[in-house]
């Protein structure tokens, strides 16, 4: 499993065959090339990563090969091979066939199927997930409703749902996130293809379930011995299934081969950047430095007991017994020190994000003590006071947001943006206004004259660096960021949180940093908070929770993780980690 | 679902004795009762009559007692059947207004089929083929029956049917069948007068709906599990019918509730212009010379209207969307 099995190619092992392939979107103002004269070639029993960043044109790659691209894409140049379809065995060429003709909807399917990214809205909300899984083979074969029934039963049980025979008649909502994904990807089984696309099927995805999924996609190929192309932008999970790997860059492919060879011998300049940024995450950032030194009476937060639950609703008229409330917090407690960087990590409804906003009160918890102690202040217990007396606090404590694109009024030139926050505290000289966020926008890496655009100009790195300088405006002494780099690329993640860590030694400001991604915690981070179900299962220094967790699911936690590099894989033991609570 | 709709029904009597005290504020609303205005008439046409009869009137109708008394008395009695009498008429409410009733709901519920039948295909045409010219002409016709009022609309199709077609328009029967008892001939009569109202009313409710469920489907055949369909192998008009048009349904449905009433009292002006017996001419002239049992038998049905149109869109909704069945 460490190195790539020694047979020799040969052609007979070969499914689909990229030609050429150009995709372009014509706009009517511009014509976007979003995929360019792209040569790959899929091999039976292999799996075949395609890595690249957003709008790097693998998805559309995907679309093309099923010849689904959206409008106003079209296929240009190029053919698409399909070997050995039918029973003549004949090559077919996707490419040239009728989007909505008949041939290729019998191709789509049954020879080649799709697994999308988002499980939840991939999938029919008003269909149950047996439905759906039915009509694909119900398409392709003659098969009555019963015996296609059983087989979905037989996938089902295939890709590890529990209870398959009662899951069949689910619907999509009564499903996790991994539940759905094991259910897409059994409706992609279902028909034995011979070539199976999956189109990032793990990021929306926690790291435990993602590597649940991963591993269920291994074994399900080395059964079935279809082909696989696997498109992600995380090199950690490339390293963790790749046989082969195309890195794409701008619709173009700038390298490929073997898994071994680009990550060990990349050629092309990209590569070796997109490897050095993934790599930069595995250790701790050099812009942090030793931690501060920090005494224990210059707490600048002090969160002791605080619970949060979120009532079940009561209808009328309901003969049911009233639910028992839902613990988003169960007793959590922890310190933050002056100038220090926190960092809470769990995976999504574990309440990393409910604790940051009952921190600044924008939540109201259920119970506990929240001490916010200012520079010269007195400390002030924000939990008890009445919500109209939080806000002047919410000039010391801010937030930054996840997603940079939705976190900005598009309707506000940067200017505005910026400048909000210092108006509603009382700032209103126009003059010193605009050298302010002169001054601030110069701070995060942007130019003067960005002020007087709107968001829509600037790409998501640079909107983030907006957020940020929004946030530091008013020279906060604590930041909540809520995973504030999950939406960015990841060449970009390192960059940003080198800013963040500048900015936070430069104004000693203390930080609380959510994420769920071990890699960025570490670099960032003094201390490392794990939450899981509502609790703090382990607090203490980043390095030693990273490298000796001493908590059972910190352990199955940071060994879900996919690491960069292929020789790794299948050494690492994954730890699976059953709470007592059953849920 | 049984419990749903069992809950669902249970809702009815708070909401239905809500609607009642609404349907009684209304009609107690202007100055005055009916016998000011019986007097005021009387005034106008010279013999005024002197204030004891007035006040005997008031005593034998019950209009002395207080507002909750007199409000009691006429749900207690309504719920018995017994809608009251009406002033105007000198004779039982219930008689004047079943027959009346009954037309409204034809014409309501045939509008309604009319509309659904029209504006479900061509909305899904219209969202399926955005931006064709198919799609400009249904936007541009749906804007324009939008924006022409329908009396409007109602003397328009008169004169055409009067001048091409050479019916006797107006009312809902010919002039020979108007008394005639029910009979094949009769219901035959029925069907060549009851389009032109159907068509008058319906089309605004048409064009509205037709932007409605363009909006809704364009917003779901976006959605990745269109796309997953199609990479499935689904031919593109199954596709289109099972998926995306089976999810923009909802908000569709959800309209019931507010097209029957429309439906119902947006018929008053046309139903005068038409002259045809439903209940909106009548109800008119009831506020008008505050004939309070018969009005407020009237806005009490078109209020039962509202409250059985949401129960049949609430039930119709937890039927095809299962996160609305399985909400608890």
């Amino acid at each position: 499993m460490t190195s790539v099995p020694p047979m020799p190619p040969q052609e007979n092992d070969i499914v689909v065959e990229v030609k050429d392939l150009s995709t372009w979107f014509d706009t009517g103002k511009q014509v976007i090339k979003a995929v360019e004269d792209l040569n790959l070639t899929l091999r039976r029993g292999r799996t075949h990563c395609i890595v690249g960043e957003s709008g790097s044109g693998k998805s559309i790659t995907a679309r093309s090969i099923l010849n689904i691209v959206p409008k106003p894409g079209r296929i240009m140049k190029g053919q698409v091979l399909l070997h050995g379809a039918g029973a003549g065995r004949e090559v077919i060429d996707l490419a040239a066939l009728d989007p909505k003709g008949r041939q290729i909807r019998s191709v789509r399917g049954r020879d080649i199927s799709m697994i999308f990214q988002e499980p939840m809205s991939s999938l029919s909300p008003v269909h149950t997930i047996g439905q759906q899984i039915m009509e694909t083979i119900q398409l392709h074969r003659r098969i009555g409703k019963k015996e296609a029934r059983e087989r979905a039963i037989e996938v089902l049980a295939q890709v590890k749902i529990p209870r398959p025979e009662r899951s069949i008649d689910a619907y999509p909502f009564e499903f996790s996130g991994g539940m759905r994904q094991r259910a897409m990807t059994a409706m992609a089984l279902i028909c034995e293809p011979k070539l199976v696309i999956a189109d990032e099927p793990t990021t929306a995805l926690d790291v435990t379930t993602q590597a649940e999924i991963l591993d269920l996609m291994k074994g399900l190929q080395q059964r079935h011995g279809m082909a696989l192309m696997f498109i992600t932008h995380d090199m950690g999970v490339v390293a963790e299934i790749a046989d082969d790997v195309t890195v794409m860059y701008m619709g173009e492919v700038v390298e490929h081969g073997p898994v071994n060879d680009i990550f060990f011998a990349p050629k092309h300049p990209y590569t070796q950047r997109l490897l050095a940024s993934v790599r930069a995450l595995e250790r701790r950032s050099h812009r942090a430095g030793p931690a501060p030194k920090l005494s224990n009476d210059d707490a600048i937060l002090e969160v002791s007991n605080v619970s949060m639950n979120f009532e079940a609703r009561r209808r009328f008229f309901s003969r049911a017994p009233k639910e028992p409330p839902v613990k988003a917090l169960d007793d959590v407690s922890f310190t933050l020190k002056r100038g220090e960087v926190l960092g809470i990590v769990g995976e999504s409804g574990s309440g990393k994000t409910t604790l940051g906003r009952c921190v600044l009160r924008v939540l109201d918890p259920s119970s506990g003590r929240i001490v916010f102690k200012g520079r010269g202040a007195e400390p002030a217990d924000l939990a008890a006071l009445p919500k109209s007396a939080v806000k002047p606090y919410w000039r010391k404590m801010r937030m930054i947001f996840q997603d940079p694109f939705s976190s900005l009024n598009p309707r506000m030139t940067v200017f505005q943006v910026i400048a909000e926050p210092l108006l509603n505290h009382g700032m209103t000289d126009r003059r010193a206004l605009e050298a302010e966020v002169a001054g601030l926008l110069e701070r995060v890496g942007l130019p003067r004259e960005a002020m007087w655009r709107y968001p829509h100009a600037f790409s998501g790195g640079q909107r983030q660096r907006i957020g940020i300088a929004r946030t530091i405006a008013l020279r906060p002494e604590l930041i909540v960021a809520d995973e504030a780099t999950s939406a960015l690329d990841v060449s970009l993640r390192a960059h940003m949180l080198d800013l963040l860590l500048g900015l936070c030694r430069e104004f000693e400001m203390s930080f609380i940093f959510i994420g769920h991604d071990i890699g960025v915690i570490r670099y960032m981070c003094d201390r490392v908070a794990v939450m899981h179900r509502g609790r703090i299962v382990e607090i203490g220094d980043t390095d030693t929770v990273c490298d000796r967790p001493s908590h059972a699911y910190t352990r199955s936690l940071i060994s879900a993780i996919p690491k960069p590099d292929p020789r790794l894989r299948g050494k690492t033991q994954r730890i699976r980690y059953t709470s007592e609570v059953e849920g | 679902m049984l419990g749903f709709i069992l809950r669902r029904l249970l809702w009815m009597f708070p909401s239905f004795f809500a609607v009642t005290v609404v349907a009684f504020v209304i009609i107690q609303l202007p100055p005055g009762d009916f016998v000011t205005s019986y007097a005021a008439d009387l005034a106008t046409s010279g013999s005024p009559a002197d204030s004891a009869t007035l006040d005997a009137l008031r005593l034998r109708y019950g209009l002395d007692q207080p507002m909750v008394v007199q409000y009691f008395t006429w749900v207690g009695n309504a719920l018995k059947g017994d809608l009251g009498m009406s002033f105007e008429y000198r004779s039982p409410v219930s008689d004047i207004i079943w027959d009346r009733l009954g037309m409204t709901t034809l014409v309501a519920f045939c509008t309604l089929a009319f509309v659904w039948l029209v504006a479900f295909p061509v909305g899904i045409f219209s969202a399926v083929r955005q931006y064709s010219i198919g799609d400009y002409v249904v936007t541009f016709l749906s804007f324009l029956g939008m924006a022409t009022p329908s009396f409007l609309l109602a003397l328009v199709v008169m004169y055409l049917s009067v001048e091409f077609l050479g019916y006797s328009v107006g009312g809902l029967f010919s002039p020979d069948f108007v008394n005639a008892p029910w009979s094949f001939a009769r219901v035959i009569d029925l069907v060549q007068h009851l389009w032109i109202p159907v068509v008058v009313l319906g089309v605004a409710g048409i064009a509205a709906l037709v932007r409605i469920m363009r909006a809704n489907l364009l917003d779901e055949l976006g959605k990745p599990y269109v796309e997953t369909g199609r990479a499935k192998g689904l031919p593109e008009t199954t596709l289109i019918l099972r998926y995306p048009t089976r999810v923009a349904l909802n908000p569709f449905i959800s309209t019931v509730g507010w097209v029957l009433p429309v439906l119902v009292s947006g018929d008053v002006i046309v139903s005068s212009v038409l002259s045809l017996p439903t209940s909106g001419p009548i109800l008119i002239q009831a506020l008008k010379t505050q004939d309070m049992y018969l009005g407020g038998a009237l806005i009490m049905f078109q209020c039962v209207l509202v409250l059985i149109g949401t129960l049949l869109s609430d039930i119709l909704l937890a039927f095809v969307d299962p996160r609305i069945r399985y909400d608890n």
